[in-house]
């Protein structure tokens, strides 16, 4: 059986479904971190199997500032839930209302 | 010399700046001698300059010092003619003497620095003025003087009052300047220029009889602004809320006569149109009368001289108006003096007074002042028209070339003599108040002579108010007419009225003299005798009429009730209905409208990030659904 293209997608449609449900269902900040890591990496793995597909170099080149975004998201991210760890001793998302309208 | 004119605004200005920085931190005297000196020196200056003048030989001369708006010919440029050396000398030499005496008078004022920085800033917006060589000049001297004056006005601002005076005169100056500024309009829009050298050589050339009609009549309300004239003189009797000095200086010698100088400035200007001649003498011979008899009836030492002032420069737009406008420049020339030496000598009552201004209280001052009072003895015979002091010479060339003007002039002529009887009545009246009679005095007042740092400028303007009547005799011989003779230069074009020939100028001088005296004398009967408590009581006889003319005819009232009060209404309703309610209320209803939909609109955020979260799915699958299902279709 030869693995084509559409498998890939298949893989990628799978991952992000699983990352954005961990992002609606789970509240714990870090958890939810790795879901938003797990949809991004189904982005890009769409990228790049679409991009041999057609071959298009251009599909690599996007996960390329995917990955730089994303590296450079979880910095701040990671560096906003210390600060707000330290400060509440929680790292529950639910806690955090204080822009309710 | 003349290419350095400038000097002569300079020196003033000069002092001015330097003691509007250094002033206030001078002991006493030294602000005041700075500011007698630069205006002194300016003097000296201008007299050197003006010696060709003296001589006959000397020609205008215009000086370009930079250019400002070309385009409209209205450059920093300079005029010294013969005219504008009489205005410079007037300016700088009464003015020197009156800043002398502010020495003395203004003594231990805390803001002594502040009252010479004023004085000098003044003398050098006045010397703007009087030299200009073009109408955008002209305006800015115009309206230096003005805010010259209301600071002046306005020196003791602490009082409501003073304030009050600046403020009026002020907006009073203004209405006439918007009149004089659609006059530069106009000339603007016929000559293209606004240079004398243009504008004032053969206007004839550039408008009709009807322009220069509109032009002067419209220059007109501007000078009736500045020089106290019907309708707008009602500035001029609340501006004695100023230091004596400023009342001597800005609203009796100088500036005051801006108006009476712009008309004999303009003098090519009102020949091409007898309509608005008659109108500047016949406005005039009105306000001289109006005035005299307004001040036949005031209390105040010096509302007595601020309606005298009004009174004579009513004679010098009945000059300027005939057409002499020598004896017009002439009597300005001689009122300087003698109104000045009026003007101090009444600081220097006040001053020995301790600040009182009421001729009920003063009286019996003869012995006590002597200095003062021969001083201002010579002031009073001067300005009622007793040869050969100045005003003689000056106010009877005035009414003799109207008489011989024939026709309306005539009646002009005979407001002009009953004005002249009225003068020598209040004016006695004055002195016999001042320093005839009983004392009557309040208690605890101790008059003295004031220190000769102020009688001397008493001395040197009362001998220039009895002899300088004797430059401009009509007589040959050592007594001709010098100053007609030295202002020629100025009015070569124009066509000047005369004295009539013959006998009459002297049956006309004999009759005013009988005129003079009769007043004076009359006066002097009248209180002769009286015992102190006759006369206090007497001042405010409670009658209608006494109570109608002593308030100046109620003109204040009407005019506050005419023009004021719908002013404040109209800005009462601005203020409290257009700009609180509707402009505000708009505004109000705009933040409240948005407030309201914001607060329906505010639910929605929760705050819980997995809800935007979800949202941020849902969306993104809805746009999926509508992107495929369209492609699809």
């Amino acid at each position: 059986m030869e693995v084509t293209a559409g498998w890939y997608l298949a893989l990628g449609a799978v991952l992000f479904v699983i990352g954005a449900s961990g992002m609606l269902l789970r509240r714990n900040a870090l958890v939810m971190f790795m879901s938003i890591e797990l949809m991004l990496n189904a982005v890009n793995l769409t990228f790049v199997a679409i991009g041999r597909h057609v071959g298009d170099l251009n599909g690599q080149v996007a996960v390329f500032f995917v990955m730089v975004v994303a590296a450079a998201e979880v910095v701040v991210g990671l560096a906003i839930m210390i600060a707000v760890f330290r400060r509440r001793a929680s790292a529950s998302v639910d806690d955090l209302v204080s822009l309710k309208g | 010399m003349i290419d350095y004119i400038w000097i002569v605004i300079a020196l003033p200005l000069a002092g001015a700046v330097f003691l509007h920085f250094f002033g206030s931190r001078m002991r006493e005297p030294v602000a005041g001698v700075i500011a007698s000196s630069t205006i002194g020196l300016a003097f000296v200056y201008a007299l050197i300059a003006a010696a060709d003048f003296f001589s006959g030989s000397g020609e205008a001369e215009t000086v370009h010092l930079f250019d400002w708006i070309p385009g409209l010919g209205a450059n920093a440029e300079l005029l010294w003619d013969p005219l504008a050396a009489v205005m410079t000398l007037t300016v700088t030499g009464v003015g020197a003497l009156i800043h002398l005496y502010s020495i003395g008078y203004m003594h231990g004022d805390p803001r002594y620095g502040r009252f010479f920085t004023s004085l000098n800033f003044f003398a050098a917006s006045m010397l703007i003025l009087v030299l200009a060589d073009n109408f955008g000049l002209l305006f800015v001297g115009w309206e230096l003087v003005g805010l010259s004056s209301y600071l002046l006005i306005s020196f003791w601002f602490t009082k409501p009052s003073a304030a009050a005076a600046g403020k009026k005169a002020f907006v009073v100056n203004r209405i006439g300047d918007v009149g004089f500024l659609i006059g530069l309009m106009l000339i603007l829009a016929n000559f293209n220029t606004l240079t004398y050298g243009t504008v004032l050589e053969d206007p004839a050339r550039f408008v009709t009889a009807g322009t220069a009609t509109a032009i002067t009549l419209m220059l007109l309300l501007g000078a009736a602004g500045k020089s106290a004239q019907i309708p707008l003189y009602f500035w001029l009797p609340d501006a004695m809320e100023g230091p004596t000095p400023v009342s001597a200086l800005i609203h009796a010698a100088t500036m005051v006569t801006a108006g009476v100088y712009m008309v004999a400035r303009t003098a090519a200007l009102f020949e091409l149109s007898a309509f608005a001649a008659g109108t500047v003498a016949t406005v005039g011979a009105f306000t001289a009368l109006f005035a005299a008899t307004i001040a036949l009836m005031q209390r105040d030492i010096k509302r007595v001289l601020a309606f005298s002032t009004i009174s004579q420069l009513g004679y010098m737009f009945l000059a300027v108006g005939t057409g002499a406008y020598v004896a017009g420049i002439f009597h300005l020339f001689t009122h300087a003096f003698f109104k000045a030496l009026l003007f101090l000598g009444s600081g220097s009552v006040i001053h020995a007074l301790d600040g009182e201004q009421d001729l009920a209280k003063m009286g019996g001052l003869r012995k006590i002042m002597p200095v003062t009072h021969l001083t201002m003895a010579v002031g009073w015979l001067a300005i009622i028209g007793i040869p050969p002091l100045a005003g003689f010479w000056s106010k009877d060339e005035i009414l003799a070339v109207a008489f011989g003007e024939g026709g309306w002039y005539t009646f002009l002529w005979v407001i002009g003599i009953i004005t002249a009887l009225l003068t020598a009545v209040y004016m006695t009246r004055w002195m016999y108040l001042t320093f005839w009679g009983e004392a009557r005095w309040d208690d605890g007042a101790h008059p003295h002579e004031s220190p000769p740092v102020m009688t001397v400028p008493l001395v040197a303007l009362a001998v220039g108010s009895a002899g300088f009547g004797l430059l401009n005799t009509p007589f040959h011989g050592p007594f001709k007419p010098a100053f007609e003779h030295f202002l020629e230069p100025s009015f070569e074009a124009i066509e000047m009225a005369h004295l009539p020939s013959g006998g009459t100028p002297w049956m006309l001088a004999a009759l005013s003299i009988a005129v003079a005296a009769g007043g004076a004398l009359f006066a002097y009967r009248k209180y002769q005798g009286a015992a102190a408590f006759e006369i206090a009581p007497a001042m405010p006889r409670r009658t209608a009429v006494w109570r109608w003319v002593s308030s100046g005819y109620y003109a204040d009232d009407i005019i506050g009730n005419l023009i004021v009060l719908p002013g404040k209404l109209v800005a009462a309703w601005t203020a409290f209905v257009l700009d609180s309610e509707i402009i505000d209320g708009s505004v109000r209803a705009i933040g409240g409208g948005v407030r309201r939909i914001s607060g329906g609109l505010r639910p929605i955020q929760t705050g819980f990030v997995r809800n935007y979260a979800a949202v941020t799915f849902a969306g993104v699958i809805g746009l999926l659904v509508w992107f495929v299902s369209r492609g699809a279709g």
